[in-house]
């Protein structure tokens, strides 16, 4: 099979999961699909309907995995959820991503505050100094301006605290020598066997050919401090929740 | 040396042999390599090296190659056939199944014959096709909907159109078809949904099947006892890259593609003949004379589709008549292509489900390989050292060339698998080391597995040079009489390199994946290189 969809490489809870013995591949498979559809209506924790808790069993109509994978595929009619022109394969991930969430959990931090989650996000924490929230910021780092959409707390949580966990391809640092000797240091938007694309740090858009470089190489870490110690539990609770709630430009 | 000469001589006669408005015959076909200006077949002539005996463009001028034309398809399937060329009349296939008659020199349409395929048609892994077969005034396609058409090459106009399998039942064809003598013979794709493969031919007057092989033996037939209780039934044994022919032993070709489910064999114990095989078949009968199975057994999806590339070489003191096969199990082999006889096999990227091949060339899989549902990391991964990708044979460099996925492995995780009909019948789960992309599309890693074109010496296995690209890469590969390959692949980029030791001389930015062979023709003394990437084909030719 020639073309196989391709399936992520993020390391994800190698346990097997429910009736059909899903794996970690199936999970972030499925994860991806869900953060790419669902999460608008449903959430990232799967909760946002009233009633409905994707990620702890709780559905309104069905229940067993293959309940859940033709209403997936088919929608239920008369209510907001759609048909989905997905594979049976995809709509089989996306349940085994569902059935993984509960043991991700929701972190280990106390209930936290928006308003002073954004004090700090926007004060001490310097977060805009790398990220921007709805046009305010930099654009160094990924935009956060719909992160409540597509990130569980749980995975904000391990970001402010371990940046290095999980870094998503599109959010990798290059560092660049020149043959002139000019050190460039960016987010990588493109590279291809001839050339390296990226957006350096004063945000210019910069295109180098890979014969006028002395070095090229991947910034292994994260450019983002951890915030364990720099902020107490209860100050990264508040920005958890601030983060959380910034579900993009409408909301 | 009497071979170089050869080609020096019909390389002289190309431009002679101008505007032949005859009909193709079978003896053109046959002797394709007299007419390079033309490019008569899938693979450039029924031997498929995929070599041109053109020399107007040499390592010297190419870096004055510019662009001729575009044809822009109006398709956002991947572009995979490789066109051909009859006298100035370009043919391809504008996805799914519409079929284009193009000015070869110009790149204006003549026509467009539009296809639509059933909906019952569930191809795998894209509504494509890579091409047309030619023979007499008539195009032959295979359809995505298992149906066999012929064409009128001059007007477009459907002559007849044929069932060849049940699309609801998951076959396809998306080869181009192989014409030998009278016949059009095609196979079928659906290997990922439980098909019984098979390879027929047809009545190119009529359309009528003159015979069929069965790439699994049922009942009573010799291979049959290498599939467990029902599980033939529903084997795979897809076809789904053209063959090739040998006049002289009268014998046709074809590699065969993965078992079916994929990944699971706990249900077909046995080796699963004529899976990951090559068989060789009277071209008049469809007769099996020899098989060679090169993953028996398979668990990781080595479809053996390559295109048989025959060559007649001196081999340790006496002309054989060999065949060439870089396979997706990683492995390079050379063959007898009289007997099937296995005369060297070596890898020609990472390997670690084998630990070798023995004296017969059967592998001797690694203890460790062994599918599991806690996964089991493999090297080559799930597409394969190479794939259905061109591999190209230059007579003159004597280097055989693929396009190779190197580095490159999958974690496999084993799953079951249930016969439904029309529904994928895998058995796995996986993960690639690849193809991780960022927002634009280009991979991001750097540390693991990468595209190349490898270089190898066929007499030993060796690899001469490698081409290393970023991304992997779904191109072919065409090489020239005078000493040049393209090739492209994933990033946009069409390349020129020097056969002889891979340096890059000349490139095109052509914004798209390129995923079929390169081919080269010429019209009225101008020689054209044209590769499809996206969605369109380009043409290139000497700025003047």
């Amino acid at each position: 099979m020639w073309a196989f969809r391709m399936i992520c490489l993020l390391a994800a809870a190698a346990a097997l999961f429910a009736q059909h013995g899903y794996n970690s591949a199936d999970i972030e498979n499925g994860g991806r699909l869900y953060i790419a559809n669902c999460t608008v209506c449903h959430g990232p924790e799967g909760d946002q309907i009233p009633g409905i808790d994707l990620g702890h069993g709780k559905f309104r109509h069905g229940t067993s995995d293959e309940d859940l994978e033709q209403i997936i595929l088919k929608g239920i009619p008369g209510t907001g959820m759609p048909s989905h022109d997905f594979t049976e394969q995809q709509a089989e991930s996306i349940v085994a991503y569902l059935r993984s969430m509960a043991t991700a959990g929701r972190g280990t931090l106390p209930g936290g505050n928006v308003a002073r989650g954004k004090a700090i996000f926007e004060g001490k924490g310097e977060c805009l100094k790398c990220h921007a929230v709805k046009g305010n910021g930099s654009r160094l780092g990924p935009d956060l301006s719909e992160i409540g959409l597509v990130r569980r707390t749980s995975q904000l949580e391990e970001s402010l605290i371990d940046p290095n966990a999980e870094i998503l391809p599109e959010n990798r640092t290059v560092h660049l020598v020149t043959k002139s000797g000019e050190q460039i240091t960016g987010r990588l938007l493109n590279v291809d066997t001839l050339s390296v694309l990226l957006l350096d740090d004063k945000e210019q858009l910069r295109y180098f050919p890979k014969s006028d470089l002395s070095s090229y190489s991947l910034v292994k870490d994260s450019p983002m401090p951890s915030y364990k110690g720099k902020l107490n539990n209860q100050e990264l609770a508040d920005v958890v929740s601030y983060m959380s709630s910034l579900k993009g430009v409408g909301n | 040396m009497r071979l170089r000469s050869y080609l020096t001589c019909a390389a002289g006669l190309v431009f002679a042999a101008g505007t032949l408005a005859a009909q193709v015959t079978f003896d053109r076909i046959l002797n394709a390599v007299r007419e390079p200006q033309n490019w008569l077949t899938y693979s450039g002539t029924v031997l498929s090296q995929r070599h041109s005996p053109l020399t107007q463009i040499t390592p010297e001028n190419v870096k004055d190659l510019q662009l001729a034309w575009v044809f822009q398809a109006r398709s956002l399937e991947k572009f995979e056939a490789t066109s051909l060329v009859v006298d100035g009349v370009l043919y391809t296939v504008q996805a799914p199944n519409d079929v284009v008659a193009l000015d070869a020199a110009s790149g204006r349409t003549y026509w467009v014959y539009s296809y639509s395929p059933s909906p019952k048609a569930r191809p795998c892994c894209g509504r494509i096709n890579r091409g047309v077969a030619v023979l007499g005034d008539r195009l032959f396609m295979g359809t995505i909907d298992a149906r066999l058409l012929a064409l009128d090459a001059k007007t477009g106009k459907l002559v007849w159109n044929v069932e060849v399998a049940k699309p609801e039942s998951g076959y396809a064809l998306t080869h181009a078809p192989l014409v030998v003598k009278d016949k059009v013979i095609v196979g079928t794709a659906g290997g990922e949904y439980g098909i019984r493969g098979f390879i027929a031919a047809y009545d190119v007057k009529t359309g009528k099947e003159v015979w069929r092989f069965h790439t699994i033996p049922e009942p009573g037939e010799p291979g049959h006892e290498t599939w467990a209780g029902d599980s033939w039934m529903h084997g795979g044994g897809s076809v789904w890259v053209t063959g090739s022919y040998d006049s002289d032993l009268n014998l046709t070709y074809w590699g065969i593609g993965n078992p079916g489910p994929d990944w699971n064999g706990d249900a077909r114990k046995g080796d699963n003949l004529y899976t990951d095989s090559v068989v060789a078949l009277d071209a008049d009968t469809g007769k099996l004379k020899w098989h060679f199975q090169f993953s028996p057994h398979d668990e990781f999806d080595y479809d053996s589709v390559q295109v048989p590339v025959l060559v007649d070489m001196e081999w340790q003191g006496r002309p054989r008549k060999v065949m060439l096969w870089a396979n997706r199990n990683g492995y390079f082999y050379v063959l007898d292509r009289a007997n099937g006889q296995f005369m060297l096999g070596k890898p020609f990227v990472k390997v670690t489900w084998a630990t070798g091949l023995d004296e017969r060339g059967r592998p001797m899989k690694a203890p460790t390989a062994a599918s599991s549902p806690d996964g089991v990391l493999i090297y080559p991964g799930n597409q394969g050292g190479t794939n259905w990708y061109n591999s190209s044979y230059s007579p003159i460099t004597g280097l055989f060339y693929i396009p190779s996925w190197v580095e490159y492995n999958t974690t496999y995780y084993k799953m079951p698998a249930e016969y439904h009909e029309g529904r994928t019948f895998g058995g796995a789960a996986m993960r690639q080391n690849v193809m991780r992309r960022g927002a634009t599309g280009t991979r991001v890693e750097d540390a693991d597995g990468y595209g190349a074109v490898r270089a190898i010496d066929p007499k030993s296995g060796a690899m001469k040079w490698e081409f290393k690209m970023s991304d992997v890469t779904d191109s072919g590969i065409l090489t020239t009489a005078s000493n040049l390959l393209f090739t492209g692949g994933r990033e946009g980029y069409f390349f020129g390199l020097d056969a002889r030791n891979g340096t890059p001389l000349w490139k095109a930015t052509v914004g798209g994946n390129v995923a079929a062979g390169p081919m080269t023709y010429a019209v009225n003394g101008r020689q054209f290189v044209a590769v499809p990437a996206g969605s369109a084909l380009f043409s290139f030719t000497l700025k003047q």
